[in-house]
């Protein structure tokens, strides 16, 4: 494919090539390994477990560890874009989640400048609870002060569009669908400028009106961001978003690369689109 | 546009990820690091730094403890009112089997009101110890998923004990006056001993908050340590009494218990019968001692492990 063409698809580059790189992000040969208890390579009852305790071997009881990452390197300049892609289990949240800080790496290092952070507040939200206490929770767990929420507050619940069919936002979200969550979800994450922005999957989210509102608001993000990490298994929004593409598998890196080409070699080995 | 320029990437197949070779192409990931100035993500931050970002974070710490206690009884259709119910309940039943059917006064007297406090004050630093074990193994997804100092975790904690405990308070009171005490000013103390025992909790809920996160068994094996704990803490019985004929060594070890150290306190604020004779030499004193150790000691030994919290 003609690279010319390939640059008017996707967004433009946000820096005139010929200022020099500032690297924000640089991973040096990082490892990331997970240690899972009751993994069940033995026998789940209670005798079975007490017979592993009293035997020899006690390491090899239920506790399994998991090399997820295997000596990833790599340097993200500011501008840019990096889609990251990869099979399921391919270690591309594990990743995303290392860069941010929030899982320790077992060996090598990464080096960020400032704070990344992963847009994603799932965790800290609580679904018996209504959508506006969750909207406050969701902005104060992602560090914005409490006058940044109350500023922002009415642009999260309208840009959710949770209140277009009526008062939803003062129920708890365990009465809303599964696609108004999700919605709420984004929404609040969003809603919050990045120095080295993470999406991890959010673009496939809600009806068509508001996917459209997201990927726009994520180009935004992009702007006002140093450098945007989006992983995703829809190559559509890949292209539509980054200029430079990242390949796992199995926890190691296959190719790294500008979007066209990477994606080409990916859907060869992956079967086509 | 050029797009073939090679760099190398551990074996990686790598075409044009520069598009402009630069001054920096010699430079090893750390120096290139130390040029721009970019530091190891999730290193862990200085003490007093540390510090600065749990009180940035203090808002959320708030506002997670009420959310969570707000959750908490969402399902239930009484609501918050069982923050009150709970405790209430408790009561009666200590009442039912201490009060009515053993009919013991263990030469106590107002041995209800006595009891009462006892149960209530004890719970708070069982509850609080016991929901800190779980503050990250339990919340390993929050861990994982945003930033923020992990000690807003076992703080948060304590502090929806703190909560409960208030309610608790209004129960214990109405329970006090019923059995005929009368309100002094020595009922002011309660605010100071509470405050002093929060901080004692705070400090063990983030000893134990990191030790649960490494030790998976600690959740299972705590409750029987804490109601070790709990016969030890003159909780159903007065240690005055009981010790009055014990060896000294022993007597001085019931007396600097924290836990009865509280209890005491609680107990002579609320209740005119309990006088400051009855009291261990220098209550306040082993009061304000225990909340330092545990608070500043737990804090420091909470921190040195911030960066390891959410591995495995």
């Amino acid at each position: 494919m003609d690279v010319v063409e390939q640059q008017t698809q996707a967004l433009p580059p946000l820096q005139a090539p010929t200022v020099p790189l500032i690297p924000t992000v640089i991973c040096e040969d990082v490892h990331i390994v997970y240690t899972v208890y009751g993994a069940g390579t033995g026998k789940g009852s209670a005798t079975a477990a007490l017979g592993r305790m009293l035997s020899k071997k006690r390491r090899s009881s239920n506790v399994r560890r998991v090399h997820a990452v295997k000596g990833v390197s790599f340097t993200a300049y500011r501008g840019e874009a990096i889609g990251i892609i990869g099979s399921n289990g391919s270690g591309k949240s594990t990743l995303l989640r290392a860069i941010a800080g929030l899982l320790p790496t077992e060996s090598g290092r990464i080096y960020t400048d400032g704070q990344p952070s992963l847009l994603g507040v799932n965790a800290a939200l609580m679904n018996d609870l209504t959508g506006a206490t969750n909207v406050i929770l969701g902005g104060l767990a992602m560090g914005m002060s409490k006058e940044e929420i109350r500023t922002r507050f009415k642009g999260i619940v309208d840009f959710s569009g949770i209140n277009e069919k009526g008062d939803f936002i003062t129920l708890p979200m365990r009465t809303y669908s599964s696609g108004m969550a999700a919605r709420l979800r984004f929404s609040i994450a969003a809603a919050k400028n990045h120095d080295v922005l993470m999406i991890d999957e959010a673009l496939a989210t809600g009806d068509r009106a508001f996917q459209k509102r997201s990927e726009d608001r994520i180009h935004e993000l992009r702007k006002e961001a140093g450098t945007v990490f989006l992983v995703s298994h829809n190559n559509k929004s890949i292209r539509d978003t980054c200029d430079r593409v990242v390949w796992l598998e199995k926890g190691d890196l296959l190719m790294d690369g500008p979007t066209e080409e990477v994606l080409e070699a990916y859907e060869e080995a992956t079967g086509g689109k | 546009m050029s797009t073939v320029s090679e760099t190398t990437h551990n074996g990686a197949v790598a075409v044009g990820a520069p598009p402009v070779p630069s001054a920096d192409d010699g430079l090893s990931p750390a120096e290139l690091a130390a040029k721009y100035g970019l530091t190891v993500s999730g290193a862990r931050p200085g003490l007093v730094e540390y510090t600065r970002q749990l009180w940035g974070r203090r808002h959320f710490i708030n506002e997670f403890a009420k959310a969570r206690t707000a959750a908490q009884y969402t399902q239930a259709r009484l609501g918050q009112l069982w923050q009150v119910m709970t405790p209430l309940l408790n009561a009666a039943v200590y009442y039912l089997i201490f009060g009515v059917l053993i009919g013991t006064k263990r030469g106590v007297d107002n041995f209800i009101a006595f009891l009462v406090t006892g149960v209530f004050i004890f719970t708070f630093t069982q509850s609080s110890i016991l929901s800190g074990v779980r503050a990250i193994s339990g919340n390993l997804g929050l861990i994982r998923a945003l930033h923020f100092p992990r000690a807003s975790m076992p703080i948060a904690f304590t502090l929806m004990q703190l909560q409960q405990l208030i309610m608790s308070m209004f129960v214990l009171v109405s329970i006090v006056l019923m059995t005929g005490e009368v309100p002094t000013t020595s009922w002011f103390l309660v605010i100071p001993a509470l405050l002093l025992q929060w901080v004692f909790n705070t400090g063990m809920a983030l000893i134990v908050a990191r030790l649960g996160s490494k030790m998976t068994d600690l959740a299972q094996l705590m409750p029987f340590i804490l109601r070790t704990w709990m016969y030890m803490s003159g909780v159903m019985y007065s240690i005055d009494k009981l010790t009055a004929t014990a060896p000294h060594a022993m007597r001085i070890l019931l007396d600097i218990n924290p836990t009865a150290v509280y209890i005491d306190l609680m107990r002579f604020a609320l209740i005119s019968s309990v006088t400051a004779a009855q009291m261990p030499p220098h209550v306040w004193a082993s009061a304000v001692l225990w909340a330092l150790i545990a608070g500043v000691g737990g804090y420091f030994y909470f921190w040195k492990a911030e960066e390891s919290y959410g591995r495995g």
